[in-house]
Order: structure tokens, then C-alpha cells, then sequence
């Protein structure tokens, strides 16, 4: 015990002696949730549009008064012409575009059809279709208040946004901006630490000491937890003070799901370099590998239920998806263990392989 | 420049020597831009929905029928109790509960309006809103259908009511993406975050490598002037830049169709300028830090900045405005523009000049500083 005790001592003073290093491991997570949650924002409310009214008249220019009035719309262009819209699009100038007909009052009142076309650009499809809904509501707006139907059967949806009534950006992804920017830190952190004592050499010297492999791993886990948690409080006190993230359910169930989560990134970590034989390799490893599937595949920017089911399922083995959904739901939706047994079994269940796995791996690597 | 070709022919050696680097840097992004590339969507199908219908009429069930019917809505239950809905709701087995009250249909007869409640799970914010807004439009068609109806067994007495009235016929169009295809917008945008990924990475740690193995003090005895030595040191990582490009291109069209409207001549152009920048930055990180656990870590940070702010995944106009200003400074938010510009919309010279330009500086800048920072090294 002596030994490992011993171990844990060497960590520790490698940690704390590189200092450069250890500000970078704490002060990252913090500094990139504050960038972030300003900058991963998907609310439209500010789009450039512009006008396309070849001969303006009184009932155009009501309606054009009521995009102004709507508040998300600025109007970058008023162009006489259709054809003249393609170059505002193309240099992004514009971003949606609505084009009355000439001689637009005069035809609405003798009873034509008048035409009115909204474009959008649908590029980026999201975007698209909430700018044409924007358009839509204006001039379904005008056309209920100037020009009310007869005989029309309505059905009022009355909308309730649960757990995020304003849904307001950063509540959904600050929680989960912590579980992608601690899975990358953590893996990381453990996974330079192993390889480096491997190119350095210094690995064989423990390897043919009386620790045991499970001592080793533990003794490079451990110190790293600390850290790792240390983070983890961070982040959290600023989900609160900066972006005012409510916390609705217990604050030790999180703080104990976190410090879980980091294990498991630590040991996702260990395996990666147990498993390479370079710092190159490993770090490669660690952030091609990790990096853009956890951003991607852990549902914290893009909804999971709208992937493929392969992808869907293959989301299951990322540790992110299940601390995203974690910390969200006690953030946010206040729920207990009662509701959250299962990913945090998941959790314990990855913890528990990896640190298997990679003891294992180093087993193998005595019998060479 | 036979300096710089022996030392880049080192380099070349070095990556495809090792054949898990090698694999790392050409297998490993097709994949994921074959995997990724699905993941990458907004758009919402098959929410799973939780119906309370207290009502239980002809009506109320065809409205059950239109949601079912849509595509964008699966019925898994239906009770008519709000507690099991709620329940429902908190375990995230529903996304949305869909509540039709008792007098839905006797409203509908009577008044012609009839309220309905949807109570949405906002928690997973971007998709609510488009949930929202199917809803609503799922609903408005209903009762369209039902006024319909309503005129035809009125026996023609009161004239539908769209005909005679005025009336403004509005149409929307989606230009460049009709089919509202998120792989069109998203394969340019991974392909490009992959290249500068493994661009940067391996540039990163390249001289940081050569300090601690102490080749660097060999390179520095040598005749080799700073500026060859960082050429040198750029020129076969650009090359695999461009090579990576091209593989994804081709992964792009063939497998995904994504459609490619403008100039490749423009886009490989632009690129070639954009990756100068992206491999410098790579370069002066290299030659600024001590160790490759350094360099490892402010690439890491640097690249998470890089993609996250680039309009990649969400888009620039949604960022706070300081954000959107400090991210001019992003070189991949301007190669991400213009790739998705050339390829999308078909744009050409004139209508991406000015990030052009921006990257053309950017380059030059980022080039000049990985020049100085070597520098200080050799003094």
C-alpha cells in the first residue's frame, strides 16, 4: 500500500511542479464553457431581408411597415427587380426576401389573386425554414387583421414550453457544453500522462516495481480526479453566475454524476495510451478520436432522436451522451435518481470496462 | 530550394513511415465525414408524443390522424391522464404532450374555434421550436380541411371561403436547398473542420517533437535560413491538406450528392490560401511551446475555438454580437463561407473576395509570426 501511496505522491508533484500545464487543465474548461455558451446559440432573431416591391403602393408598404414592426427583421435592400436578389443572396448580404407583385393594392382589391412570395435562404435548413415561418406569421398576420375570412374554423394551439419557457439558448447548452468540454480535458490529461512515461522510459521502471497493474492505473487516475473535479465545480458555479442556468434538482447528485463522468473520461484516456505506442499517436488518437464524435454524436448540439438509428445507437458507447442527458435533466427538469438510475448505470458500467480494459492492457504488456 | 525539398521529403518520410499516423490522417476523416455527416441535422422527425384526448370524438381523433399521419409526430401513448403525460415528459420518453379537451369538437360545431394544448420539452431548445411550428401548421391544415367540409355539406349556401375575397397568394421558396437537405450544408463544413483538424495537429506538434528529441539544435547548425525551414516544414502538410480535400470532395459528391454549383478551380484555389493560414497557425503554436504535451493542449483549445465559432454547427447571426465580431478572426469561419458559397449557391470570384482577402492576410500574418517566433530560437 506503501507503494502506491507512493505513486500517488509522484503524480501529484508531476501535476503541481508543471504549472503551466495545470492552470491550462483547470482555467480550459471554465474559459471555453464562457466563449461558448455566448457563441453555440441557434435563436433567429435578427434577419436580413430584403424587399423586392417593384411599384410600392399603400397596402405593400403596410406590410412592409409590419415586417419593421415584427422586430427580427432589418432591411438591408430594396430592390425593384427580382433578378437583382440572386447577388444579395450569394454574398449572404440578404437572408430572406419577400417580392410583392406590381400593382399589388389595385388587383387585392378588385378580388384577383395577388401574388406574394417569400424566399429564403435555405443553406443552412434551420435557419431557412424559421425565416420563412417569420415571413409567413407577417403576412398571415396582415391577411387576418386587413383581410378577415368568412366562415374559417380555427384551432388555437396554446403552447406550453416545458423546463425552458423562454428557451433560452445557453439553458440548453451550457449543461451540454460541461459534459463535451470535460470529456476532452480529462482524456486527454491521462492519456499524455502514460505515454509520456513511456517515451521518457520511465513506464518499465514502474512496470517492474511491485506495483500491480491495477495499482498503477489507480495511482494515475486518482490525482487526476481531483483536478478533473476541481473543473467540474467550476463549470457549475458558472452555469449559474455567468449564464444564470437554473439548477432545479439537487446539487450533490451532480457534483457525484460528474466526478463519475470524469473517471470514465480519465480511463478513456488510460486505455487510449495503454493501447499506443507514441504521445504523437495518442493525442492524435485522443482528440481526432473524441473530439468530433463527442461534439457531434453526445446530442449536446444536434438532437439525437434526429439521427439515423445506426448513428443513434452507436451514440450509446459515448460517454458525453449520457452526462448530457445527466446534467440536463437535473438542471433543468429537477429530476432524482428515480429518473436517472439508468444512465448513471451506463456511466458505471463504462468506468468500470475501460478500467478493466486497460489494466488488462498492461498485462499484456509485462508478457512481452 | 533543394534544401527545402530534402527537408519536406524528411517530413513526407516521417508520416508515411508510420502507419498509424498515416491511417490517423487518411482513413480517419473519411470515415467520420462518412459517419458525422448524418449526425449533423436539426431537423426534426418522429418526436414521440404523448396524446391526453379527453374529448374522444370523430374530430378529436382526426386530428390524432393528421399528427400520426405527418411524419413529424409518433403517437407511442395515449391515456387521459395529465399525470402519466407528465411523467412521460420528465423521463424524456415524450417530447411533446398534445392535450385535446373535452369540448373540442362541440366548440368546433358550435363557434368554429377550439383551443388545443401542446406542452413541448423546451430542454432540448432548438428542436421545440420546430416541433412547435409543425404542430401549429398540422393543426391550422386541419382546420382548413374541416371549414372545407363544412362549406361542401352546407350545401354551397355560403361560398367557400377563399373564392371572391380578397385574398394574397403567398408562397414560400427555399433557394439553393429546396429539399431542406442537411448534408448539402453540412458535408462542406465537416470536410473543411477535418482538414484543419489534422492540418493543425500534426504541424503543431512537428517542431515541438524536434526540441525534445533535439534534432531542432541539428536543423539549426545548418546552413537552412528560418524561412526555408518553416517552408520546408509547411509544404508537404499542405500537400496532405489538399490531398485530404480532394478524397473528401469526391466522398462528398459521390456518396452524398452534394451539389457543386461554382468553380472547383475558385474552391481549391481559395483553398490552398486558407490552408497557408490554418498549417502556420499549427507552425507558431509549434514553435512558441516547449513539449508536444503543450502544443497538444493549445491545439486543442485553438481548434475547439476554431469549429465551434465558425458558423460550422450553428449559425454566425444566432451569436452574441461580440462574438460575431471577435470570430472575423476565425480563418475557418471564412473558409467555411466560402466553401458552402462556391458550392450551394454557385458563387463566384466577386461574391467571396472579401473573405478572400481576409484569409489571403491572415495567411501572410500567421506565415510571418511561425518566421519570427523560429527565429528567437536560433538567437
Amino acid at each position: 500500500m506503501s507503494a502506491l501511496a507512493g505513486l500517488f505522491r509522484k503524480e501529484v508533484y508531476h501535476i503541481l511542479r508543471d504549472r503551466r500545464t495545470l492552470i491550462v487543465i483547470v482555467a480550459l474548461p471554465i474559459l471555453q464553457v464562457i466563449i461558448f455558451g455566448y457563441a453555440i446559440r441557434t435563436d433567429v432573431d435578427h434577419v436580413r431581408l430584403a424587399i423586392v416591391d417593384p411599384a410600392p403602393d399603400p397596402v405593400t408598404l403596410a406590410i412592409r411597415a409590419r415586417f419593421g414592426a415584427a422586430g427580427v427583421f432589418e432591411d438591408v435592400a430594396l430592390v425593384p427587380r427580382i433578378e437583382m436578389l440572386e447577388e444579395l443572396f450569394r454574398r449572404g448580404t440578404a437572408q430572406g426576401a419577400v417580392v410583392f407583385e406590381a400593382g399589388f393594392a389595385e388587383r387585392l382589391a378588385r378580388g384577383i389573386p395577388t401574388g406574394l412570395l417569400i424566399i429564403a435562404d435555405a443553406t443552412e435548413p434551420n435557419t431557412g425554414s424559421i425565416v420563412a415561418a417569420y415571413a409567413t406569421a407577417v403576412v398571415q398576420g396582415y391577411q387576418q387583421d386587413a383581410l378577415p375570412p368568412r366562415g374559417a374554423v380555427r384551432i388555437v394551439p396554446s403552447v406550453r414550453m416545458r423546463f425552458n419557457p423562454t428557451r433560452e439558448s445557453s439553458n440548453l447548452f451550457v449543461p451540454g457544453l460541461m459534459a463535451f468540454v470535460l470529456t476532452i480535458i480529462s482524456s486527454l490529461m491521462t492519456a499524455i500522462s502514460l505515454t509520456r512515461e513511456k517515451e521518457t522510459g520511465t513506464l518499465e521502471a514502474l512496470l517492474v516495481s511491485p506495483l500491480r497493474p491495477w495499482q498503477i492505473i489507480l495511482g494515475k487516475v486518482a490525482p487526476y480526479l481531483a483536478v478533473g473535479f476541481a473543473s467540474v465545480v467550476g463549470v457549475i458555479l458558472e452555469a449559474r453566475l455567468v449564464f444564470h442556468v437554473p439548477l432545479r434538482g439537487s446539487l450533490g447528485l451532480l457534483l457525484l454524476e460528474g466526478l463519475l463522468f470524469i473517471l470514465v473520461s480519465l480511463s478513456l484516456g488510460i486505455l487510449i495510451s495503454a493501447r499506443t505506442s507514441s504521445q504523437r499517436v495518442a493525442m492524435m488518437g485522443a482528440l481526432v478520436g473524441t473530439m468530433l464524435p463527442t461534439m457531434l454524436l453526445s446530442g449536446f448540439i444536434f438532437p439525437l432522436e434526429s439521427m439515423p438509428w445506426p448513428l443513434q445507437a452507436l451514440s450509446v458507447v459515448v460517454p458525453a451522451r449520457w452526462f448530457v442527458l445527466v446534467a440536463r435533466s437535473i438542471m433543468l427538469k429537477g429530476v432524482g435518481v428515480a429518473y436517472l438510475w439508468r444512465p448513471t448505470l451506463v456511466l458505471l458500467a463504462m468506468a468500470l470496462v475501460l478500467l478493466t480494459a486497460s489494466t488488462r492492457a498492461f498485462h499484456e504488456r509485462l508478457d512481452q | 530550394m533543394r534544401r527545402i525539398l530534402f527537408l519536406a521529403r524528411a517530413e513526407v518520410l516521417h508520416v508515411v513511415r508510420d502507419r498509424a499516423t498515416l491511417a490517423q490522417v487518411l482513413v480517419v476523416p473519411v470515415l467520420q465525414l462518412l459517419v458525422l455527416s448524418n449526425a449533423a441535422t436539426f431537423l426534426v422527425t418522429n418526436t414521440p408524443t404523448y396524446v391526453v384526448d379527453f374529448d374522444r370524438s370523430s374530430l378529436s381523433r382526426g386530428l390524432v390522424t393528421r399528427f400520426r399521419a405527418s411524419g413529424h409526430f409518433r403517437v407511442d401513448e395515449q391515456s387521459e391522464s395529465p399525470e402519466l403525460a407528465n411523467e412521460a415528459l420528465l423521463r424524456g420518453d415524450a417530447t411533446m404532450v398534445l392535450t385535446i379537451p373535452h369540448d373540442f369538437e362541440t366548440k368546433i360545431m358550435r363557434t368554429g374555434t377550439a383551443a388545443i394544448q401542446l406542452a413541448v420539452n423546451a430542454e432540448k431548445g432548438s428542436a421545440a421550436g420546430i416541433v412547435q411550428a409543425y404542430a401549429s401548421s398540422i393543426a391550422s391544415d386541419y382546420a382548413l380541411e374541416l371549414a372545407a367540409s363544412r362549406g361542401a355539406s352546407a350545401g354551397g349556401s355560403e361560398a367557400p371561403p377563399t373564392r371572391g375575397a380578397p385574398r394574397i397568394d403567398l408562397r414560400v421558396r427555399s433557394w439553393y436547398n429546396p429539399a431542406l437537405n442537411y448534408k448539402y450544408y453540412m458535408v462542406p463544413g465537416i470536410l473543411v473542420a477535418l482538414v484543419t483538424l489534422i492540418g493543425t495537429l500534426l504541424t503543431a506538434q512537428n517542431i515541438a517533437r524536434e526540441k525534445e528529441l533535439g534534432t531542432l539544435e541539428q536543423l539549426n547548425v545548418t546552413p537552412m535560413t528560418r524561412g526555408q525551414f518553416i517552408a520546408a516544414k509547411l509544404l508537404p502538410f499542405w500537400g496532405l491538406g489538399m490531398l485530404n480535400l480532394v478524397i473528401g470532395l469526391l466522398v462528398a459528391a459521390l456518396v452524398f450528392g452534394v451539389p457543386m454549383r461554382g468553380s472547383l478551380l475558385l474552391l481549391f484555389g481559395s483553398a490552398a490560401v486558407y490552408l497557408v493560414a490554418a498549417l502556420a497557425i499549427g507552425l507558431w503554436i509549434s514553435s512558441v511551446v516547449d513539449t508536444q504535451q503543450q502544443a497538444m493542449f493549445v491545439t486543442f483549445f485553438v481548434m475547439n475555438v476554431y469549429l465551434l465559432m465558425s458558423g460550422l454547427f450553428t449559425p454566425i447571426d444566432s451569436m452574441a454580437p461580440w462574438v460575431r465580431t471577435v470570430s472575423q478572426l476565425n480563418p475557418v469561419r471564412h473558409f467555411v463561407t466560402i466553401s458552402r458559397a462556391i458550392l450551394m449557391k454557385g458563387a463566384g470570384f466577386a461574391d467571396i473576395a472579401q473573405p478572400l482577402l481576409i484569409l489571403t492576410i491572415f495567411g501572410a500574418v500567421t506565415l510571418a509570426l511561425a518566421i519570427r517566433q523560429y527565429s528567437k530560437r536560433v538567437s
